[in-house]
C-alpha cells in the first residue's frame, strides 16, 4: 500500500502534468526514495495509483537507469566510466573500489551498506575522475580520498 | 579577453540569490520584452542576431521559433534540455550550479516570445543538486512576480516546472525528452513532424538547449544586430566550452565563436596547454558524438589554414579531414593515449544507450564494441578493421534519430585518421596489451 504521504507527493507531482500517466517516472521515484527500490508489489501499487497497468510501467521503469528494479544498498555508488574519466585515471579508482569493498559493479556488499554501478558522464569532466554517492557529487578523486569519502556514509 | 555574453557576473559572490542577480541588471529583457515588446519582436530579434542551437546540432534559433506552429484554442510549450550527457560535456550544468537565475530570466522571456503560458526544465535525473539549486530560484522568481500570473503586472501568465529524467542518454535527442516528459519510455519519434508542429502531448513545442535560451536575455536588452557582431561569419555569438582530458586547466570557457584552435589549446586564458608538457596527439572537439582529429589536423585545415573555433570550420574538410562543433566539448589526449581503447569506451557508451528501437542501431553498436574490445584486448583480426568500416556505414543514415551516426562517426573517424594504431594492435597483441604500452607510429621498430 502506499503511504499517505507517498500519495501526497504523487499527487503533486499529478498536479503539474495533463494525465496521471505522465507522472509515472516521478512517481516511482518517489517511492524508490522511501524503500530504496522498485520491488514488484510497489510497482503494482504505483501502475494503479497512475491508472496504467504494471507491465506498461514496468516497461518504463526498466528503461530508465536510475531507478532500480532490483535490491540495492543502502547507498549506490556511481562511478563515471566515460572518456574523460576515463583518460583521467578511472581504473584506478574502479579497482580500489573493488577492493575495499569486496565487490563488483553491480553487487551489493553483504552488510548492505553500498551497491556499486558504473555510469555514463556526469557532467564534471574537468574535475575527472568523479563518482556520485545517493545524490551527492565528488571530484578530482584520488584513491586516498575514497576511504574518507566512503566512511561519510554508513 | 575577449566578450563575455553569458557569464560576466558568474564569479559575483551571491550571483544565485534573485537580490544580487538583480543587482547586476538581471531580469532586465523580461522587463523590456513583457512591457515594450511584442512577441513578435523578441523572436524578430534573435532571429537577427543569427544565435544558433547550442545543444549540439547548430540550428537557427531564430528560425526554429518562427516555424512554431499557432493553432487557436491549443497551448504552446517550451522546453529547456538541460538533460546534458554527452561525454565530455559540462557547461550546462556548470552554468546552472553558479547562475541559476540567468536561464530562469532566458526562460521567461523566450516563453514569452513563444507565446508558452507553461516551460519545463527537463534536467538529467543524476544532477538532483542542481535541481535544486533551480528550484530555490525558481520560488524567489514567483515571490518577486516574475513568475506566475501577470508578471510584472503585464498580463502576460507563467508556470515553470523543473522535470527530473530517470538516467538515460537517450532522453537528450528531443523527442525522447517529449516522451519522458510524458511518462513514457525514451523512444524517440520520426521527424517530421518537428517538435514545433506537433510536440508535448502533441501541442507546438520548441525545446532549446540551456545555452541557448541563456543567451537570449542578453540580445533583448541589446539587440540582435549587436549580437551578430560578435564571432565570425554564421557562427555569431559566444559559446560555452568545456574543456577536459590531458590538459592544464580543465574547465569551461566562454570564447567569442572564431578563437584559433591552437590559441583555445595552448593559451593560458584557456586550456593552458598539455598537462606534464605532453605533446599533443589528439581532439575530439565537439563531444564524444564528433569525429576525432589528430593533432595536425585539429591545428590546421588540409588548405593549410589555422582551424578557428566556429562551426564552419570546424567541419572544414567534412568528414574526410574535418569535424564538428557539436556541443563544444573539447576533449584532448595527449601523446600516452592510446586511440583503439577510447574508441572502445565510447563504443561501449553508445551500445549501452541505444534504445533498441532501429535494429543498425541497436545491433551495430553492439558488434562495434564487441570488436573494438578484442582488438584492444590482443585477439583482433586484420579483417575487423574493414568490418568495423563496414558496420559504421550501415548504421550511418539508417536510423530514426542520429545517436546511430553518433555512434558510427567516432569509430570511422578514428579508423581514417588512426589506422596503424589499429593494425598495431592487432599485428603485436604482445606489446600492445602490456601495461602501459601505447603506439607512437614506430610500426618498424617492433619486434613480433
Ligand atoms: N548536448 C549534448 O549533450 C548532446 C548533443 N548532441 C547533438 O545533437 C545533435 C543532433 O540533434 P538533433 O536534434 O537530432 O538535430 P536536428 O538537426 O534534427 O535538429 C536541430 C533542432 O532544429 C529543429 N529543426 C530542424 N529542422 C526543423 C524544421 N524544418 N522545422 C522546425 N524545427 C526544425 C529540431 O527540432 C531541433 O530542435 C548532434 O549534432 C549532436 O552534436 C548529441 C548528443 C548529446
Ligand atoms: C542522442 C542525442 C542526445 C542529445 N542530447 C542533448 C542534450 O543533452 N542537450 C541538448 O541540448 N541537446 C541534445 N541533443 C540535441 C537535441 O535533440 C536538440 O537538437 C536540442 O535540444 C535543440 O536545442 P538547441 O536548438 O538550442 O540546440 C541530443 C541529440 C541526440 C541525437
Ligand atoms: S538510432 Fe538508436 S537510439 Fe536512435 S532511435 Fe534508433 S535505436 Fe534508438
Ligand atoms: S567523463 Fe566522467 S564526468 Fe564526464
Amino acid at each position: 500500500m502506499l503511504t499517505t504521504e507517498e500519495k501526497h507527493q504523487i499527487e503533486h507531482e499529478i498536479s503539474l502534468v495533463p494525465t496521471r500517466k505522465a507522472a509515472c517516472i516521478e512517481a516511482l521515484k518517489i517511492v524508490q526514495q522511501n524503500r530504496g527500490w522498485i520491488s514488484d508489489s510497489s510497482l503494482a501499487e504505483v501502475a494503479e495509483f497512475v491508472d496504467m497497468s504494471p507491465a506498461e510501467l514496468d516497461s518504463v521503469a526498466t528503461f530508465y537507469n536510475l531507478i532500480f528494479r532490483r535490491p540495492v544498498g543502502r547507498h549506490v555508488i556511481l562511478l563515471c566510466d566515460s572518456i574523460s574519466c576515463y583518460v583521467m585515471g578511472y581504473e584506478t579508482i574502479r579497482d580500489h573500489l573493488y577492493s575495499t569493498l569486496g565487490i563488483k559493479y553491480g553487487e551489493t556488499t553483504e552488510d548492505g551498506r553500498f551497491t556499486l554501478l558504473p555510469n555514463a558522464c556526469l557532467g564534471t569532466c574537468d574535475c575527472a575522475p568523479a563518482l556520485m554517492i545517493d545524490n551527492d557529487l565528488y571530484r578530482n578523486l584520488t584513491v586516498e580520498q575514497l576511504e574518507e569519502i566512503l566512511n561519510k556514509y554508513t | 579577453m575577449g566578450l563575455k555574453i553569458l557569464t560576466e557576473h558568474i564569479n559575483v559572490p551571491g550571483i544565485e540569490t534573485l537580490e544580487v542577480y538583480r543587482k547586476h541588471g538581471g531580469y532586465k529583457s523580461v522587463e523590456k520584452a513583457v512591457k515594450t515588446m511584442t512577441p513578435e519582436e523578441v523572436v524578430e530579434e534573435v532571429k537577427t542576431s543569427g544565435l544558433r542551437g547550442r545543444g549540439g546540432a547548430g540550428f537557427p534559433t531564430g528560425m526554429k521559433w518562427s516555424f512554431l506552429a499557432k493553432p487557436e484554442g491549443v497551448p504552446r510549450y517550451l522546453v529547456c534540455n538541460a538533460d546534458e550527457s554527452e561525454p565530455g560535456t559540462f557547461k550546462d550544468r556548470w552554468f546552472m550550479e553558479r547562475n541559476p537565475h540567468a536561464l530562469i530570466e532566458g526562460m521567461i522571456t523566450s516563453s514569452y516570445a513563444l507565446g508558452a503560458n507553461t516551460s519545463y526544465i527537463y534536467i538529467r535525473g543524476e544532477l538532483m543538486f542542481i535541481l535544486r539549486i533551480l528550484e530555490k530560484a525558481i520560488a524567489e522568481a514567483y515571490a518577486a512576480g516574475l513568475l506566475g500570473k501577470n508578471i510584472l503586472g503585464s498580463g502576460y501568465d507563467l508556470d515553470l516546472h523543473v522535470a527530473p529524467g530517470g538516467g538515460a542518454y537517450i532522453c537528450g535527442e528531443e523527442t525522447a525528452l517529449l516522451e519522458s516528459l510524458e511518462g513514457k519510455r525514451g523512444n524517440p519519434r520520426n521527424k517530421p513532424p518537428f517538435p514545433a508542429v506537433k510536440g508535448l502531448f502533441a501541442s507546438p513545442t520548441v525545446v532549446n538547449n540551456v545555452e541557448t535560451i541563456a543567451s537570449v536575455p542578453w540580445i533583448v536588452n541589446n539587440t540582435g544586430a549587436e549580437y551578430a557582431k560578435v564571432g565570425i561569419g554564421r557562427s555569431t555569438g559566444t559559446k560555452l566550452i568545456s574543456a577536459s582530458g590531458n590538459i592544464n586547466n580543465p574547465g569551461v570557457f566562454e570564447i567569442e565563436l572564431g578563437v584559433p584552435v591552437e590559441e583555445f589549446i595552448y593559451s593560458d586564458e584557456y586550456c593552458g596547454g598539455i598537462w606534464k608538457g605532453k605533446q599533443l596527439k589528439a581532439v575530439v572537439p565537439g563531444g564524444s558524438s564528433v569525429p576525432i582529429l589528430p593533432a595536425n589536423l585539429i591545428l590546421k585545415t588540409t588548405a593549410g589554414e589555422g582551424r578557428l573555433m566556429s562551426y564552419e570550420s570546424l567541419s572544414d574538410g567534412g568528414f574526410v579531414s574535418g569535424s564538428m562543433m557539436g556541443s563544444g566539448a573539447f576533449i584532448v589526449f595527449d601523446e600516452d593515449q592510446c586511440i583503439v581503447r577510447n574508441t572502445w569506451n565510447y563504443s561501449r557508451f553508445y551500445h549501452h544507450e541505444s534504445c533498441g528501437q532501429c535494429s543498425p542501431c541497436r545491433e551495430g553498436t553492439g558488434w562495434m564494441e564487441k570488436v573494438l574490445h578484442r582488438i584492444e584486448y590482443g585477439h583482433g583480426h586484420q579483417q575487423d578493421i574493414d568490418l568495423l568500416v563496414s558496420v559504421a556505414k550501415q548504421i550511418e543514415g539508417n536510423t530514426i534519430c542520429p545517436l546511430g551516426d553518433a555512434a558510427a562517426w567516432p569509430v570511422a573517424a578514428a579508423i581514417r585518421h588512426f589506422r596503424d594504431e589499429f593494425e598495431w594492435h592487432i599485428k603485436y597483441p604482445k606489446e600492445a596489451t602490456a601495461p602501459g604500452a601505447v603506439y607512437r607510429g614506430q610500426l618498424d621498430s617492433v619486434t613480433a
